[in-house]
């Protein structure tokens, strides 16, 4: 762990760990509570010869985005629900282009303009279904600052290996909250660099063609091959096609390259779970009041409880969740939707009437009063 | 081969006597074939339809700058129209309807050296895509937008655009469009472009002279290119096939500043409406780069 200690705001820890990625473009619009991160971006990238630029609105955004991670950099755009709803239809192209980027949201209340400066976590199930179409997406998060720097750190990481855009999914607690951060050494957290072609000039090269491994190596445009990028179906070389073993071929890999490798994107943290006979599986913000909750229970009863905190939420753990909760006679789900991962979590566990959640949804932080009444009611032993 | 045979043009300037000169056709076809990608044709337009013009002369003129292939991006929306990027030899990117500049706006910050050329519709352009246009020529970033004008929504069959006009007919306008349009120039120029010309798909000397000097400016140039889609516009409206609709863009327009327009105001001009040197988007931020880094 770095020796230099930073006491900063999350949105802040966010926009260290994409320049210890290497990001060198951004591209966003201001919402709260999101804001802070395109402000200190636009103090920072500058000064390392990196880019950035306040768009006309989210949509132009993330296209621009996709658009500078075609020349070969590292991108990121940020907001938060409003904005990451204007942001699906280019989202869908990203996946379909196989686009390497980065795309964070600070979640607040919804639906619509909602509660800007309140705590939600009610853009799970969008960020997964969010845009149309057939396919399979990452979304990671993370409840403290340490965990938030390394989290989006792989969230490059795994952008650049997959091809794929990956969503950030964070919340307005911890991305306004300000707590102590170790900021890692260079070095100290493995980067994973574009993985280009080395066909060289004047040799055909099929930038839909995916390697035995699924990777497909890129090629920078303004580069020596020029081939065509398409959110249509497309061939091995980019071109529209409509032909059925194609199109299949194409969404088979769109989906497996990330389903197949659910194992490798899995990022998961898990507290006193070997004796736990009440698990709380939570994430976010929602997951310090979860641990909270564990550690005193665990201190002052004795009770066997514990935490499973998951920071990959799609593609969904089932095997880790019903492997780390076999011994569970309870499982609580703790977040602050109306239960957005339960249902997944209903669906790893046998049988799912063990599953239940602890939830809040009127942009007031869950806390662990909130969460040990529901704990009261499943145990049987009254308010 | 086959596909260039049917594109517009040939078709057009045989009907026409007064430009056709066979020898000087084959040697465009010769120069012109290196920028296409010959494994994507037959290409999907329909007979007659204006966009092919408008693609032979961007390669005419790309190939008179002397441009290398490796130094264009081609970036286009979703329409007819944007399919053009399909068909040519540079780095293309076909987006999605309406977003073409905001993604070619991230290709060029992140890579200023690069020329980027944004074909689009008019309902790609002005309808979905206004806001992007108006940003992308506030901005004076250095990209050039061709805007191809059918006055038609042609991909989805024929609904009115913000371009077809009031008194026009369209699939979604069958008794009369009641919607007023956009005149692409005033609005280019408002919006802060710096270079902005217009012209038509009979005219193809002038589509070629303006595309050229549009590429070679510094800043965001728009080139408004009346284009015929005889299938919807055509048809609907009555103007006829796309010989027809060719004759109407010669007799309804005049160079700008002619005496005709202050005798017959409705004709359209066409020419250069703005050319300025203003500060460019990219240079400037490269000297904050220079500024506040090191
Ligand atoms: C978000 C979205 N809305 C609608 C469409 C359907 N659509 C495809 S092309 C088009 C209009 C094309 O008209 P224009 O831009 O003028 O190009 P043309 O086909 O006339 O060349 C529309 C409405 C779409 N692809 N995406
Ligand atoms: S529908 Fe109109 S714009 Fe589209 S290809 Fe046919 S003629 Fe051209
Ligand atoms: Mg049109």
């Amino acid at each position: 762990m770095g020796k230099k200690i930073k006491f900063i705001q999350g949105n802040e820890v966010v926009v260290e760990a994409a320049l210890y990625a290497g990001l060198d473009f951004y591209a966003g619009y201001p919402i709260t509570p999101s804001t802070e991160i395109a402000e200190h971006m636009s103090v920072r990238l500058p000064k390392i010869g990196g880019k950035f630029i306040q768009m006309e609105d989210e949509l132009a955004s993330l296209c621009a985005i996709i658009g500078a991670s075609l020349t070969g950099h590292k991108v990121m755009t940020a907001t938060s629900g409003p904005g990451f709803s204007l942001m699906q239809e280019s989202l869908g192209y990203a996946i379909m282009a196989e686009i390497p980027c980065v795309i964070v949201n600070v979640q607040r209340g919804g639906p619509s303009t909602g509660l800007p400066t309140s705590v939600a976590q009610g853009d799970v199930g969008q960020a997964l279904w969010g845009t149309h179409g057939d396919h399979a997406i990452v979304a990671m998060t993370a409840s403290n600052h340490q965990d938030m720097f390394s989290v989006t750190v792989d969230a490059f990481n795994i952008a650049e290996t997959y091809r794929t855009p990956v969503i950030l999914l964070f919340d307005e607690v911890v991305g306004h909250m300000r707590e102590r951060i170790f900021m890692p050494e260079p070095g100290e957290i493995p980067l994973m660099e574009r993985l280009r072609t080395s066909i060289k000039e004047g040799i055909d090269y099929h930038p839909y063609l995916p390697r035995e491994d699924g990777r497909l190596p890129m090629s920078d445009f303004g580069g020596v091959h020029r081939y065509n990028v398409t959110g249509l179906a497309h061939d091995m070389w980019g071109f529209p096609s409509n032909n059925p073993k194609v199109v299949h071929g194409l969404l088979r890999h769109l989906i497996d390259k990330i389903n197949n490798n659910a194992n490798q994107l899995l990022r998961y943290k898990e507290y006193y779970l070997e004796d736990a006979r009440t698990v709380l599986i939570s994430y976010g913000a929602s997951a310090r009041s979860a641990l909270h909750v564990v550690e005193s229970r665990r201190r002052r009863r004795g009770e066997r409880i514990g935490l499973l905190e998951l920071q990959t939420l799609w593609p969904f753990p089932f095997s880790i969740v019903r492997q780390k909760c076999a011994n569970a006679k309870y499982v609580v789900v703790v977040e602050m939707n109306m239960g957005q991962l339960l249902q997944p979590v209903r669906m790893a566990i046998d049988p799912p009437e063990k599953v239940y959640l602890a939830n809040r949804i009127d942009g007031v932080f869950i806390t662990p009063t909130d969460i040990r009444s529901v704990l009261r009611l499943i145990q049987g032993k009254g308010m | 081969m086959d596909g260039i045979l049917d594109w517009g043009i040939l078709d057009w300037k045989i009907r026409n006597p007064e430009i056709r000169n066979p020898k000087s056709e084959i040697e465009v076809i010769m120069a012109v074939k290196d920028y296409i990608r010959k494994r994507f044709f037959p290409h999907m337009w329909c007979p007659g339809c204006g966009h092919g013009i408008v693609l032979n002369s961007l390669l005419r003129a790309v190939e008179q700058l002397g441009m290398r292939k490796n130094e264009i991006v081609m970036v286009s929306g979703i329409g007819c129209s944007s399919r053009i990027s399909g068909y040519v030899d540079f780095h293309t990117l076909h987006t999605i309807h309406g977003r073409a500049l905001a993604f070619a706006t991230g290709v060029k910050m992140s890579r200023p050296e690069l020329n980027l050329i944004v074909p689009m519709g008019d309902g790609d352009a002005l309808s979905i895509g206004g806001n992007h246009f108006i940003h992308a020529a506030r901005r004076n970033i250095n990209i050039t937008a061709v805007v191809m004008n059918n006055r038609i929504y042609g991909m989805t069959g024929g609904q009115y655009s913000p371009l077809s006009g009031f008194g026009t007919l369209a699939t979604t306008a069958p008794y009369t469009n009641i919607d007023q349009d956009f005149d692409v120039a005033e609005l280019s120029q408002a919006a802060g472009a710096s270079f902005v010309a217009r012209t038509t798909t009979y005219h193809v000397k002038q589509v070629i002279d303006l595309l050229k000097q549009a590429i070679q400016h510094k800043g965001f140039s728009v080139v408004e290119v009346l284009s015929q889609c005889p299938t919807y516009f055509g048809r609907k409206n009555k103007i006829g096939d796309a010989v027809e609709m060719m004759e109407h863009f010669k007799e309804n327009t005049t160079p700008k500043g002619s005496k005709a327009k202050k005798e017959n105001p409705d004709l359209i001009e066409r020419g250069i409406f703005v050319q300025k040197d203003i500060p460019e988007y990219c240079a400037e931020y490269s000297k904050i780069i220079e500024k506040v880094s090191g």
